[in-house]
């Protein structure tokens, strides 16, 4: 909630750029960066505990489907997502779900996966699409449009400059939210 | 017609009345249980009750194919409501999540009792500060959503330990909420069926039952294109006899055809032809009514064998026809009657050791046999001269019958030859004695290629256990059966910890033992204990003790709650895990614990060694199904090798105390073993590893071909004056080759291992003997 009046600043400041700059352009940028790899840290905020949780980790892309989220603290974990198939390891656990039969978990998914990408048409199935700000720091919000998905997530906001994103903000329902600050790490 | 043969009419009507009854209400069943042992030992028991009442024979898999996902997934719901509610099924799955959350309320309202983390140490300072941090640390990850709700209830992580627990085993893979295989093209549903096993013709209804809530379900939802895959030990079952019902039909009326025309050829008599079966027709539901008085059930296999049997036994009423001179009873039972009933009780010394035979399909050829051979003898004996119209006379086979002889004495010449080449033979299976056995019990099976690879492939995809180990336990009731499956399962435990297997299934992980549930009770703290630990545990912790009353509230609760007991489990679908794996038998109560391979990408076989090595002590036997039913073989193999000795022994003994010559004793069996020995090694260099019934096969020939050799022994010397007797022996020859050769073209493995013995034996055994018949003498 805290960042509303950011965004709504950011808005405001943006508005003479806007004829210079849209959501087909960010699109065509994003398709175009291809994959990488990223460091993320990522806080949550819950109600239930009295301080923020946070964790950190690398995260990697390869387009056009295939995404690596690998935690390193507090504990290490690995999500591994490749094409509809959500893999998670934790300690000598393994938990695989097939997200074909999870619409829920794929209309989530699909959120990164397309804001990754680049593909419009994947977001606008699920969410409302505003963009606002500029090239060099723009917010997208993705507003949840099916009430399957509205009862879980309020609203996801991504940040980023040019065809990185920087920042991906997840606001539950209930309140609580969680932040993954993003920063790329050089190929090697 | 006498008074007396009139009686010995009745008598035989009555009886084959009495027979027709009997066979009508007989079960024929093809299951395995030919194959299982009579007097098992006690691993041999527990396979056998698996095999035929356990949860394992009891699977069906079930696969949808053809139109897309969606309707797939909406036939599967629909198929699963339809087979749910019919009888003879006792549970089907489908994946479908409506049935975990009844799983789900089971497990999270007993998770204390349940869970096998509840220690004494769990709830000390220590072990709540360990437990509740990695439910925080939880919070952080992408399955954190789940876990926030529960939490303030299930801080230390009970409940998601469980379902961590059920998951662990692997899940068949998920399309449109149902299961599916991997590659998404098929969906996936597993049955249970209220019939046994080993109960085919329940098999039967059960699978039928299927296909019609299929068929159903298809037309209802409009979708022509969507088909029905069913496997599943049933499935076998009922193909077998399915098969063994069609390949017997189609046989028996090959073989009767075949012969009935040679009879009518030799007899141009439709009266003397239909009387000539007549002997067959009683001796066949003679054995059969044997077998099924004796046994209570009739193999298909034994039914097959039947039709083999024909040609054997259609040879008493040729002798008769084509020896008794204008049909003089009184002169052919005193000139022939001695040496057919010889011969008959040559083959009787022959099937009857098969009685002995721990091996229950085997006791069945050999009582059908022994039992249909008597009594075709017997009715040729006595009824069939009763009958017998005046007048009626074969063809005159006098001119075939010198022939017969003229080609049997110059067969004599043939004498140093053949001995040549038995001993080639003999040199020949000397030379590669390691390797005329197959020694696997597979040979045997009826189970069709095409079955067994569906049967493979649903199971792999479906995650269904290996089939081929089985843990079992035995206990006196029910809490002590749950026991010793904990016992056993802390065991399994560090297995699977060390990658030995990859996981294992037990009733006690639903339903723990009374003991276990009380020792997990009595590991709680009271509220007031936990009140005092929890700020410590927490000190420092993002999580405040004050957040956790409902924590509080139910461990107070589980403290004082009553045993969870099997009716608790009543609507989950843990029920049916349950129940599959603790059943009560007539001895007591079996576990079954089944055991999953390690993952990989090739499911790596599991060693029964050291399975068997880790659960020493524990009283649980480890049941390698493949090298359990091997052994089971190699055993029936190493005993039917000796009934064969045996019965030689007794067919010697036989022919001695009768012939009263050792030299005849030799003419007689000599040719016997020689055309054995040869048959022998055709098949070995027609690539055929030998099995069970080829062995039996061997014994049929000395059995059957003791007929020809006593013929020969008896007028060997004067075959010239006796042409009736040659072609009758020709004649005889024929419908026995013809009898067994069909067998030959059997789809049923253990059929076509007889015909191919038999069929070329019998013909090599009159050939062989009329080359060591006794010189003729010149007038």
């Amino acid at each position: 909630m805290k960042r509303l009046p950011a965004g709504l600043l950011m808005i405001s400041l943006a508005i003479p750029a806007l004829a210079a700059w849209d959501l087909p352009q960010l699109m065509d940028e994003l398709a175009g960066a291809g994959g990488g790899r990223v460091r993320f840290v990522e806080t949550r905020y819950l109600a239930l505990l009295d301080k923020p949780l946070v964790s950190t980790g690398e995260m990697r892309f390869t387009a056009p489907d295939r995404l690596e989220k690998q935690t390193l603290t507090p504990r290490p974990e690995t999500l591994l997502l490749d094409k509809d198939r959500l893999t998670i390891a934790r300690d000598r656990q393994k938990l695989a779900v097939d997200l074909a039969s999870q619409p829920e978990a794929l209309a989530f998914v699909d959120s990164i996966r397309g804001a990754l990408t680049g593909n419009r048409q994947a977001l606008e199935k699920h969410y409302a699409l505003h963009l606002a700000g500029s090239r060099e720091h723009w917010t997208l919000t993705l507003l949840p449009s099916a009430p399957a998905i509205a009862a879980i997530v309020q609203k996801i906001t991504l940040t980023g400059q040019r065809n990185s994103i920087r920042s991906i903000e997840y606001l539950q329902t209930d309140g609580d939210r969680a932040l993954i600050r993003i920063e790329p790490l050089p190929d090697q | 017609m006498t008074t007396t043969a009139r009686r010995t009419l009745l008598l035989w009507s009555m009886a084959m009345l009495a027979g027709a009854a009997i066979v009508w209400n007989s079960r024929f069943s093809a299951d395995i249980s030919f194959f299982l042992p009579a007097h098992p030992n006690a691993t041999q028991q527990v396979l056998v009750e698996q095999l035929t009442e356990g949860a394992v024979a009891r699977l069906l898999m079930l696969a949808v194919a053809g139109g897309d996902a969606r309707q797939r997934a909406a036939l599967s719901h629909d198929l699963r409501a339809r087979l749910a509610s019919r009888p003879e099924f006792a549970a089907v799955n489908n994946g479908e999540t409506q049935g975990l959350a009844t799983d789900q309320e089971y497990l999270f309202a007993h998770r204390y009792v349940l869970s096998p983390a509840v220690t004494p140490q769990r709830f000390s300072v220590t072990g709540l500060r360990a437990a509740i941090g990695e439910s925080i640390d939880l919070l952080a990850s992408p399955v954190g959503l789940l876990v926030k709700r529960l939490l303030p209830q299930d801080p230390t992580g009970e409940f998601a330990g469980l379902v961590a627990g059920l998951d662990s085993g692997r899940q068949p893979n998920s399309r449109e909420g149902v299961w599916a295989t991997r590659d998404g093209e098929r969906a996936l549903l597993l049955a249970q069926t209220a019939a046994l096993g080993s109960d085919t013709d329940g098999q039967a209804t059960a699978i039928d039952a299927a296909r019609a809530a299929f068929a159903a379900a298809a037309s209802a939802a409009g979708a022509a294109d969507l088909s029905l895959q069913i496997a599943g030990p049933g499935v076998f079952a009922v193909h077998a006899r399915a098969m063994i019902k069609e390949e017997v039909t189609r046989l028996t009326m090959i073989s009767a055809l075949a012969i009935v025309a040679l009879l009518f050829f030799v007899y141009r008599s439709f009266t003397l032809v239909s009387l000539g079966l007549l002997p067959v027709a009683s001796g066949a539901l003679a054995g059969v009514v044997a077998v099924s008085l004796a046994c209570g059930t009739v193999f298909g296999i034994t039914v097959g064998f039947g039709s083999a049997l024909i040609g054997e036994a259609v040879d008493y009423s040729i002798y008769y026809f084509v020896q008794a001179e204008r049909n003089d009873a009184l002169a052919w039972r005193s000139r022939f009657w001695p040496t057919v009933r010889l011969g008959m009780l040559t083959s009787v010394c022959g099937f009857g050791v098969l009685l002995f035979s721990g091996f229950p399909g085997l006791a069945q050829l050999g009582l059908y046999a022994l039992s249909g051979l008597v009594t075709a003898a017997a009715v040729t004996r006595f009824v069939l001269p009763q009958l017998v119209p005046a007048g009626s006379a074969p063809r005159d086979l006098d001119a075939l019958g010198h022939s017969v002889a003229q080609v049997a004495a110059g067969l004599r010449r043939l004498r140093w030859p053949v001995l040549l080449l038995a001993l080639l033979a003999a040199a020949l299976l000397l030379a590669n004695r390691g390797e005329w056995w197959n020694s696997e019990l597979s040979a045997l099976s009826t189970a069709s290629a095409e079955d067994l690879a569906t049967d493979s492939a649903l199971r792999a995809e479906l995650g269904a256990p290996d089939a081929r180990l089985l843990i079992v336990l035995r206990a006196a009731d029910r809490e002590n059966a749950l026991q010793s499956a904990e016992r056993a399962g802390h065991q399994l435990d560090r297995l699977v910890a060390a990658g030995v297997i990859g996981g294992y299934d037990s009733p006690a992980r639903y339903l723990p033992s009374e003991a276990t549930q009380a020792a997990r009770r009595a590991s709680l703290p009271t509220v007031a204990e936990l009140r005092e630990r929890l700020p410590r545990a927490l000190a420092g912790s993002p999580l405040a003790a004050g957040k956790l009353d409902p924590f509080l509230r139910d461990v107070d609760a589980a403290r004082v709650a009553p045993p969870v007991g099997p009716q608790a489990l009543h609507g989950t679908t843990l029920a049916l895990a349950v129940d599959a794996l603790l059943r009560q038998g007539d001895g007591g109560w079996s576990v079954l614990l089944p055991v999953r391979s390690p993952p990989g990408e090739d499911a790596r076989a599991i060693d029964a060694d050291a399975l068997r090595a880790a659960l020493a002590g524990s009283g649980a036997l480890v049941i390698d199904l493949k090298s359990e039913l091997d052994g089971l073989y190699t055993q029936y193999l190493a005993e039917a090798r000796l009934l064969s000795l045996i019965g030689l022994a007794a067919i010697v003994g036989l022919l001695a105390a009768t012939l009263r010559s050792p030299r005849r004793v030799l003419g007689v069996i000599v040719p016997l073993l020689l055309a054995v020995l040869i048959v022998t090694a055709g098949l070995h260099l027609a690539g055929v590893r030998l099995q069970l019934l080829h062995l039996i096969g061997l014994l049929l020939i000395v059995a059957v071909g003791s007929n020809y050799a006593l013929f020969f022994d008896r007028i060997g010397e004067h075959l010239q004056r006796e042409p009736r007797t040659a072609a009758s022996m020709l004649v005889a020859c024929l419908t026995t080759t013809i009898g067994f050769g069909t067998l030959a073209m059997a789809k049923v493995p253990v059929l076509q291992a007889l015909g191919v013995t038999v069929g070329p034996g019998a013909i090599l055994a009159l050939v062989l003997s009329a080359c060591f018949a006794p010189a003729a003498r010149r007038q």
